[in-house]
This record gives structure tokens, C-alpha cells and sequence, in this order.
């Protein structure tokens, strides 16, 4: 077969001991760090308390961790054998298909599957399940043909297909996450801007009918964004309670454990998608600033390791997992300061959830495995693997 | 592998640019952060205090009403209640069969505990019961283990330790009702939950001053209107203390006196000061427990709701004798020495007015018309001084007017005159009318108080106005040495004594109406005036049967029986006033029914002479005087 010659030139496979020693162990510190201020918010969070929260979550960041080395250790020419990213992906559609299906047969509107010790939300393995499988297809079009408009139409699918599921679940938050995202990786594969200024022109013109889709609560909540203070009651409450959190922490915040409107109860959701602002409101700017900070490097690590690496996939992959991470970052504190409307993206590794955990630590595992194999050279495949 | 290079090179390129919009991205939140933790910060502070505190109101405890010894009238009781908090209650169900065990808990008690549990958040206790008995209250602490969500409240009620003695007096409290908010304007204590104002008496003519003024509590509250802690206190001012002018022990007598007849009222009070020291109408009320009397008095024939010594308004009957005499007096129609034959009747053109004495009293001067009462004698001094003359008389007397006493429900009463019978009832005056206004039986219409304080007049000769709230530390001087604040009456001296002496003779002399009733102590005698107010007209027809016994007749349709008094003798200090409604069914009612009712007050207050005996009243502390009840 051919394909297994293009796979094999370059530097042999590093034992697993050199795997190990390859791991970025500093980018497993930082994770760790940001946990930890996860840990320390989700304490505050239960006013002072371990339960229900804080000790919950911090085991999952013990077996999310354990996951993410074993990824790293995987071989990163693995997902691109076998179709297995294919295979991933089609796992998360199945099961983004049964979610849908298990809610219209009468268990009403459920985005997650009860595992018992965890609770699967297949939108969120989506995520990871694209930029993986949207990564090897790009890893495979020579760089010629990434022209064609029929080299794009395969990847639109697994794009649009995915995202309509779960818009329709109704989750608008991760629908936006999963196309942007996927724009950023047909971006960085090199696809014209002319054509990412078409699709934003047709999206614009889009956007009447789209309206017509969005359920009641979500036009409530773009209204609400618009004037927030229209409705402080109502369904402009959360994002109103959250900016008052926030500003009233000042510089400074209010000190560890002493937010009064996390505490008080103002706060709605303040364990999960709105942790930052708890976090802002007894932190304050700097604790605000540092965040930000401490997620920065972890986008400096991810664009490193990008760069660093040898072949396209691990290129596509690293910098897929990236932007993947910046948007849950940035959308959700951009949701909970009011500068987008309230979705329900949660803050990685900080807001309580275990699939969130898990996908974002499984996605850092398959970052880092990219690290540990920079080095592998592959070659790109011919068309008929796509 | 060029191509590759290539590839690499555009995926950097557009990695770079990628890289730029994220740090574009991650800088606006950084500006988003900056615009609303330290450009908006103080906006925000506000509005997250604004959240998180709530201010209370603090309710002051209600003034004490005591009398002028300081024994506590109206005073605040701790009670007790049981309540539950539905959040930390398992099932509100068996939790209540549980508290049934302890405390008696009725059905209504169980659907208002499961309506108010429906309204409230979780968290807001809500009352079982009220006014738990100590051993109830005790048997829940004890068993609060067992009780989940149930605890003891603590609360202040109004108590009144003398029952119904005081009751119109003092008055009674209530919750604020939509009226009174309205009326009574902006006190926010007014709108405080469970907050009771006066509602009568001294209660109500007072209750600014009993009130006092709101505290506030600034508490923190989350999200659910829970309380979390207080910030701040502070403490509203408590209410006044109200001093009264009344001698509970003789109001408490006055009370009893008055509850042994079936309906009565009366009046004691010091004639130079116009300090009333005891005012009872009975049957009364309990204020501790008006609300749920309500029902049961207000139907009531004796009306136990009014006030009857300053609204209820009577024929004075003979009582006015005295007011006749002196306009005759005054006038020049008769001298103390004019005499006036009495055969038991008297004729004025075709009508005969009968005397009360059947057989006629034979001669009769102003000194024996008084002491007998003769109808005779003051239907001929009546006709002689004319209506207008008495009615200005009596109007210096007190009558027919409001006295302005402290304490709502006052009425005016009524003395007729010439133009005011053509204006009311557009008819001329009869000269038969003057002949009963002369034994004050005509339109006149005068209340207990108006009594007593026609007697002070009588006996000072100064326009006495009566009050019951002493003026705050002014005590009490003895009489030749009193500051006098009244000016003077403007009638004759020697013509007050005349009538006076009469007035003597009516209980001293033997032969006086209320010689019965006379005081025997040297010294503490008094002097007096029996009425009766007939209730119905007798009717030729009955006359002429023969008059019903008394027993025959029904209670309602009975006179009453009044009686005015003053005393000592010699150098008046004391009056009393009484009436016993349809005490009596003929003559003399007052003599028999109310006289003695005044000769036992008035005999007490002088024993009891504050002037003399001043701290020491037979109530001991008002500490235990409190724990009683």
C-alpha cells in the first residue's frame, strides 16, 4: 500500500520513555495552576466548602489529567490510520443523533447522556471531534487544490451538519463555537478570503431566516443583550447580576469568599458558566487580568507547539485545539462581562462540569501529543484516503 | 517538499494573523474588565449594596399608660408564639401532629400554616400559634429536638393588668387599618407588619406620644430576601409614658361599683384641678382581648362599647334643680325665703304636672325645695325665670357643650332654648316645656361627665374643665394653696351657697332625698342632688291605673337613676357623678340606686386624699402589679 510508505520516512518512533521525558511538563503545570484557581473559585463558590463542588471537580482534573497523558502518548499518526478521526467523529455524531433523538421521544430537551459517573454532553466531544477530523482532511489536500470549491464541500459538511444538531438542541453557544472554530481551521488551511467574505455575506443574509429558528428564550436573550436593562427581573437578570458582580469587585475584588453577590445568591450559575464573574467580584481586576494572563500562555504554549511541529496535521491539530480553547475562553467571559449575549459555553478547566473537563483536557492530551511527536514528519496522503 | 514549505509557510502566515485577532480579542475583554471593575465600579458597588442590604424597621416598644401613683395601666407583655420554618420542617403534617401534642392547635390554625407556608419563601417562619401560656411555651423548648423547624418567638403584646376597669379610658390597640393609613399620613412604623395603633382612649388620643419613632435595622439579605446577618442598628425612641390623672384603686372601685348595676357610669374628680380620678362605664371590656369581644358586645343592649360617661347622654332630672335655682336666683324671681305651696300637682292652663311626691310637700322654700326635690316648687321657679335664663345657666354650668376632655367620643349633649327649639324643630317654645326644664325633664340632655363637672362648678365656683392626662411634673397642691389655672364662675357666691346648702340638706338633713346615703364620718360628708330621668313618658292612662310596679316594668323601659355629688361639705374638693341606666322606675331612683354609689367614692377618694397619701396605694410595685395578669 502506499500509504503505509508515505507514512514511513523520517526519524524512528521515540521510545516511551523519551515520550514521557517529551511531554511539555510546563504546560501541564499551567493547566494544573488554572485548575487549581478552579478548585479555589468552586470552594468559594459552595461558601467555603469542598461540597458539593470543589472536591468533585478536582477529581475529575485528576482523571481528565490521566486521560490527557494517555492522548499524549498516542501516537498522533493514529488518528490519521484507520479513519479513526473519522471514527471519532462519527462516535460524537451518533451520539449528538441520540441525544436528539432520546429528547424527542419524550425525555424533553437533554443535551447530555447519563454515563452515571459522568454526565456526556456529545456537543462538547463534537468539538474536539471536528478540529480532529477537519484537521486530517486538510492534512490531505495538496495545497494547490485547496482552491477548488469542491475540495470544500466535504469539510462544510462536517461542519454545518454537526453544528445545525446542536443549534437545534437548541444550544447556540457551542453551535457558534463549532462553526467558528471550523472557519478558523479552513483559514489556516489556507482557503481564500474572498470565500470566507462570501460565506460571512450569505451568513449576514442569513440571518432573517436563522431568526425564525432560534427559540423564543434565545431571541429573549439577544433582545436582552441589546438592552440588558430593559428586563432586570426578568430575562435580563443574569447578565445585569453578573456585570454588578463584576464591577463591584473593583480593582482588587472583595477578597477570597467574600463576594456578596455570589453569595447571596445573586449570582445564577455561579458554580458553572458564571465562575468568572465570581471569580472577578472577589478577585477583582487583577485577579481578572491575571486569568486572562495565565490563559494567554496557554495560547502561546498551543501556537508553540504549532509552530514547532514538523507536519501539517500536527500543525492543524495544535492550532485547531488553540483557537477550540481561546473561544470557550473568550465567549464565555465575553458572555458574562455583556459584550455577547448569555450562551452556555462554560470557562474551561474552571467552570464546574465533567464533560467540559474531559474534552478540554482530552484536546490538550492530543496538543501535547502533537509536542511529544514534532518531530514525526508525515506525509500527506493520497486523495483517496479522504 | 516544497510544496510542504509552502504550506508551512501560509499556515504560519495565517497562524500569525489568527494569533493577532486573539490578542485583539483577549485585549477587549482586558478593556471590558477595565470599563466595569474601574471606570463603572462605583455604579456597580452601589447597586451591588443596594442587593445585598435591606433596611428594617425596628419598632419601639409602646409608651406605659400609668396612673398618677405610677401603677401601670396599659403596659407591653411578652408572649410567646410557636412557629415554623417550612425549610428545615420534614413533613408540615406530622410536624404539626407533633406540636398538636404539646399545644391545643385548631383546624383553622392548620390551614392558615399551610396557606401562609403556599405565599412565603421557605424560609419565613410562620406563626402556629399566638399568646402561648408559659407551660405551653416551655413544653415546646423542651421537645425542640424533636420538632424540626419549630422554635419560639418572642413578642410584645399590649396588656391592660385591670381588665375592663379602665377600659374606656384607656382604650385598646389594633392593627392599621386602610383608613387610618391614609389619614395618619407617613410614619413607615405604620406599614410595619403586625404594627398596632390606638384605637380609643387615651390609646388613640395619645398615640403619637405612645408610639414613639421607628428604628432601622440594616440587614443583609440574599438573593431570596433572606436575612443573612445585621450591619447596623438603631434603636427608634420608645414611647412615652402617659401619666394619668385617675387613682386606679378608685377606678377599680368606681368599676366594680358601677359593674354590680346592669349599665352605669360615673365620674370622680378633683373639683379645683378638673383631674379626673376615676371615670367608669360599665359593663366594659377587656382591651387585651377587644378584638375577639368585638362580636359579642356590639349587640349588646348595655353597649359595653361606648364610653356612657362621656357619650351617653340623659335627662338630668332633679340634678338640674339646682341650675334653676340659681337662674331664678340670679334673676331676682325668687328670693331664698319665696315660698311656693306644693299639694302634689301644679296647673297651667289645662294641663296638670304632677309632683313626685303623691300628696304634695306642702310649703316649699329654696333651702326645702332642694332638700325634697318638690317638682312643684321648680315648675312655678321655672315658669318664672323662663327657659332662656336656665339654659344660659346651665351653659355656665358645663351643659350642652363639649368639655374638651382628652380622649375622643366626647358629645356635646343638649339645652334647649327658645330659638333653638324654632330652628330645630320649627316650633314655638311652651311654656309647659320651661315647666319640665325646670326638673329637667324637658329636651335637656347632659352625660355623667358634664354632671361632674357642673358639680366642680358648684363647688369652686370656677370654670373647671376636667382632664385625664396629668400635665408632666405638676403635682398635685392642696386646694388653698393650688395654683387655681380657671377663672372664675361667673355666678353669684351667695348664691351658690344658698343652693349648696340645699344641696347639704338633701343628704344631711334628715327628710333629704339621699339621707339614706348620707357619709357619717365627721368631716367627709358630702353634699348631693338625686335625679331621675324618666326613659318613657307615663301616660294618663297608666296614672290612672295605678303606676306599674318596678318589677313589672321591662329594664329597658325603667328611668335612670343620676346622682351628683360633692364633698367635703364644708370645703368641697371631691365630686362624683353617677348614673345608673334605668336604675330606678319612679322618684327617687337616684337617692336610692345611685346616691350611694357617689357617698362610697366620694368617702374613698377622701380617704385615699392624694395630698395626704401619696406614694402608698394598696397595688404595691407596679413590677408585680404587672406579673399578675
Amino acid at each position: 500500500m502506499a500509504l503505509s510508505n508515505s507514512f514511513d520516512f523520517g526519524r524512528p518512533q521515540p521510545s516511551f520513555a523519551e515520550k514521557l521525558r517529551n511531554i511539555n511538563w510546563g504546560l501541564v503545570l499551567l493547566l494544573t495552576v488554572l485548575a487549581g484557581v478552579g478548585f479555589a473559585t468552586l470552594y468559594s463558590a459552595a461558601n467555603g466548602s469542598w461540597q458539593p463542588w470543589a472536591a468533585k471537580q478536582a477529581l475529575r482534573y485528576g482523571v481528565s489529567l490521566a486521560i490527557m497523558l494517555g492522548v499524549a502518548m498516542i501516537d498522533v499518526r493514529f488518528w490519521l490510520r484507520y479513519h479513526s478521526a473519522y471514527v471519532f467523529y462519527g462516535v460524537a455524531m451518533v451520539l449528538l443523533l441520540f441525544v436528539m433523538l432520546h429528547g424527542r421521544l419524550g425525555m424533553g430537551a437533554q443535551r447530555w447522556i447519563d454515563l452515571g459517573i459522568i454526565q456526556l454532553q456529545p456537543s462538547e466531544v463534537m468539538k474536539i471531534a471536528l478540529v480532529l477530523v477537519l484537521a486530517r482532511y486538510f492534512h490531505g489536500v495538496p495545497p494547490e487544490e485547496i482552491g477548488r470549491p469542491t475540495r470544500l464541500v466535504w469539510p462544510l459538511v462536517l461542519v454545518l451538519v454537526p453544528a445545525v444538531l446542536v443549534l437545534k438542541q437548541p444550544d447556540l453557544g457551542t453551535a457558534m463555537m463549532l462553526v467558528m472554530s471550523g472557519g478558523a481551521m479552513f483559514f489556516l488551511a489556507g482557503v481564500r478570503w474572498w470565500k470566507f467574505a462570501i460565506v460571512l455575506a450569505g451568513g449576514a443574509g442569513a440571518v432573517p431566516v436563522a431568526w425564525r429558528f432560534l427559540r423564543d428564550y434565545q431571541k429573549n436573550r439577544i433582545y436582552t443583550f441589546l438592552d440588558p436593562e430593559s428586563d432586570p427581573l426578568g430575562a435580563g437578570y443574569h447578565s445585569l447580576q453578573s456585570k454588578i458582580a463584576i464591577g463591584s469587585g473593583g480593582v482588587f475584588g472583595k477578597g477570597f469568599l467574600q463576594g456578596s453577590q455570589a453569595h447571596l445568591s445573586f449570582l445564577p450559575e455561579r458554580q458553572t458558566d458564571f465562575i468568572f464573574t465570581m471569580l472577578a467580584e472577589e478577585w477583582g481586576l487583577v485577579g481578572g487580568l491575571v486569568l486572562l494572563a495565565l490563559y494567554s500562555l496557554v495560547f502561546i504554549y498551543g501556537f508553540a507547539i504549532a509552530f514547532r511541529c514538523r507536519n501539517q496535521f500536527g500543525r492543524l491539530l495544535a492550532l485547531g485545539i488553540t483557537v477550540n480553547f481561546f473561544l470557550y475562553v473568550f465567549i464565555n467571559i465575553a458572555m458574562v462581562m455583556g459584550l455577547i449575549p448569555v450562551v452556555g459555553v462554560p470557562l474551561p478547566l474552571i467552570s464546574y462540569g465533567g464533560t467540559a473537563m474531559l474534552t478540554v483536557m482530552f484536546g490538550m492530551g492530543l496538543l501535547m501529543s502533537v509536542y511529544v511527536h514534532r518531530d514525526t514528519r508525515i506525509g500527506r496522503f493520497s486523495e483517496s484516503d479522504g | 517538499m516544497q510544496r510542504e514549505n509552502n504550506r508551512a509557510k501560509l499556515l504560519t502566515r495565517r497562524a500569525v494573523l489568527l494569533g493577532g485577532a486573539q490578542v485583539a480579542l483577549l485585549a477587549t475583554l482586558a478593556g471590558r474588565m477595565y470599563y466595569l471593575q474601574v471606570v463603572q465600579a462605583g455604579r456597580y458597588v452601589m447597586l451591588a449594596d443596594e442587593n445585598r442590604i435591606s433596611i428594617r424597621l425596628v419598632e419601639p416598644p409602646r409608651g406605659r399608660i400609668v396612673d398618677r401613683f405610677g401603677v401601670p395601666l396599659a403596659d407591653n407583655q411578652l408572649t410567646y408564639r410557636v412557629v415554623l420554618v417550612a425549610e428545615q420542617a420534614g413533613d408540615i403534617d406530622s410536624t404539626l401532629n407533633a406540636v398538636a401534642t404539646l399545644v391545643p392547635i385548631t383546624d383553622i390554625d392548620r390551614r392558615r400554616v399551610h396557606r401562609d407556608i403556599q405565599r412565603k419563601h421557605r424560609f419565613v417562619p410562620v406563626t402556629i400559634r399566638e399568646d402561648l401560656s408559659w407551660d405551653e411555651m416551655a413544653r415546646i423548648e423542651v421537645n425542640t429536638l424533636e420538632l424540626p423547624g419549630v422554635s419560639i418567638e418572642q413578642g410584645l403584646t399590649r396588656f391592660y393588668p385591670f381588665g375592663e376597669s379602665a377600659s374606656h379610658v384607656l382604650g385598646y390597640v389594633g392593627a392599621v387599618s386602610e383608613e387610618e393609613l391614609k389619614q395618619l399620613g407617613d410614619d413607615p412604623l405604620l406599614e410595619l407588619p403586625g404594627f398596632r395603633i390606638g384605637k380609643n382612649g387615651v390609646e388613640k388620643a395619645y398615640d403619637l406620644e405612645l408610639r414613639g419613632s421607628a428604628g432601622t435595622s440594616q440587614v443583609e439579605v440574599n438573593a431570596f430576601g433572606r436575612v443573612v446577618r445585621e450591619l447596623a442598628r438603631e434603636d427608634g425612641i420608645a414611647g412615652q409614658e402617659i401619666v394619668l390623672t385617675l387613682d386606679m384603686a378608685l377606678q377599680d372601685m368606681a368599676a366594680r361599683r358601677c359593674q354590680a348595676e346592669q349599665s352605669a357610669a360615673c365620674v370622680v374628680m378633683d373639683a379645683w384641678t378638673g383631674e379626673i380620678l376615676a371615670l367608669a362605664s360599665m359593663p366594659g371590656y377587656d382591651p387585651s382581648n377587644f378584638a375577639a369581644l368585638y362580636d359579642s358586645m356590639k349587640d349588646d343592649p348595655r353597649h359595653p362599647l361606648s364610653d356612657k360617661a362621656i357619650s351617653g347622654t340623659y335627662a338630668p332630672g332633679s340634678t338640674f334643680k339646682p341650675i334653676v335655682a340659681l337662674a331664678a336666683l340670679e334673676a331676682g324671681v325668687i328670693t331664698p325665703d319665696t315660698h311656693v305651696n306644693c299639694p302634689g300637682h301644679y296647673e297651667l292652663g289645662n294641663s296638670v304636672f304632677h309632683c313626685w311626691k303623691h300628696g304634695g310637700h306642702g310649703s316649699m322654700d329654696l333651702h326645702n325645695g332642694i332638700k325634697h326635690s318638690c317638682d312643684v316648687y321648680f315648675f312655678e321657679v321655672a315658669r318664672r325665670v323662663g327657659i332662656d335664663r336656665i339654659a344660659d345657666m346651665a351653659k355656665r354650668f358645663g351643659l350642652g357643650g363639649k368639655l374638651g376632655i382628652d380622649i375622643p367620643g366626647e358629645v356635646a349633649g343638649l339645652v334647649p332654648t327658645t330659638s333653638w327649639k324654632l330652628a330645630v324643630k320649627g316650633e314655638k317654645w311652651q311654656q309647659g316645656e320651661t315647666l319640665s326644664a325646670g326638673i329637667g325633664q324637658s329636651f335637656d340632655l347632659v352625660t355623667p361627665l358634664q354632671l361632674a363637672t357642673y358639680a366642680a362648678r358648684l363647688a369652686t365656683g370656677r370654670v373647671v374643665l376636667p382632664h385625664l392626662v396629668r400635665e408632666a411634673g405638676i403635682m398635685r397642691q392642696p386646694p388653698g394653696e393650688a395654683k387655681i389655672a380657671f377663672p372664675a364662675l361667673q355666678v353669684a357666691a351667695k348664691d351658690v351657697a344658698l343652693v349648696l346648702d340645699g344641696m347639704n340638706a338633701v343628704v344631711n338633713e334628715q327628710g333629704g332625698t339621699a339621707y339614706a346615703a348620707r357619709i357619717t364620718e365627721p368631716g367627709l360628708q358630702m353634699a348631693g342632688k338625686s335625679g331621675t330621668s324618666q326613659v318613657r313618658h307615663i301616660s294618663q292612662a297608666e296614672r290612672e291605673h295605678g303606676l306599674r310596679k318596678i318589677k313589672d316594668v321591662p329594664w329597658k323601659d325603667r328611668d335612670h337613676a343620676l346622682f351628683i355629688s360633692l364633698a367635703p361639705v364644708n370645703q368641697p374638693r371631691y365630686v362624683c357623678a353617677v348614673v345608673v341606666e334605668h336604675g330606678g322606675a319612679s322618684a327617687g331612683g337616684g337617692s336610692v340606686v345611685a346616691a350611694p354609689i357617689c357617698r362610697d367614692l366620694l368617702r374613698e377618694a377622701q380617704k385615699r386624699d392624694p395630698a395626704r397619701k401619696l406614694p402608698d396605694h394598696p397595688f404595691g410595685p407596679p413590677s408585680t402589679t404587672v406579673a399578675q395578669g
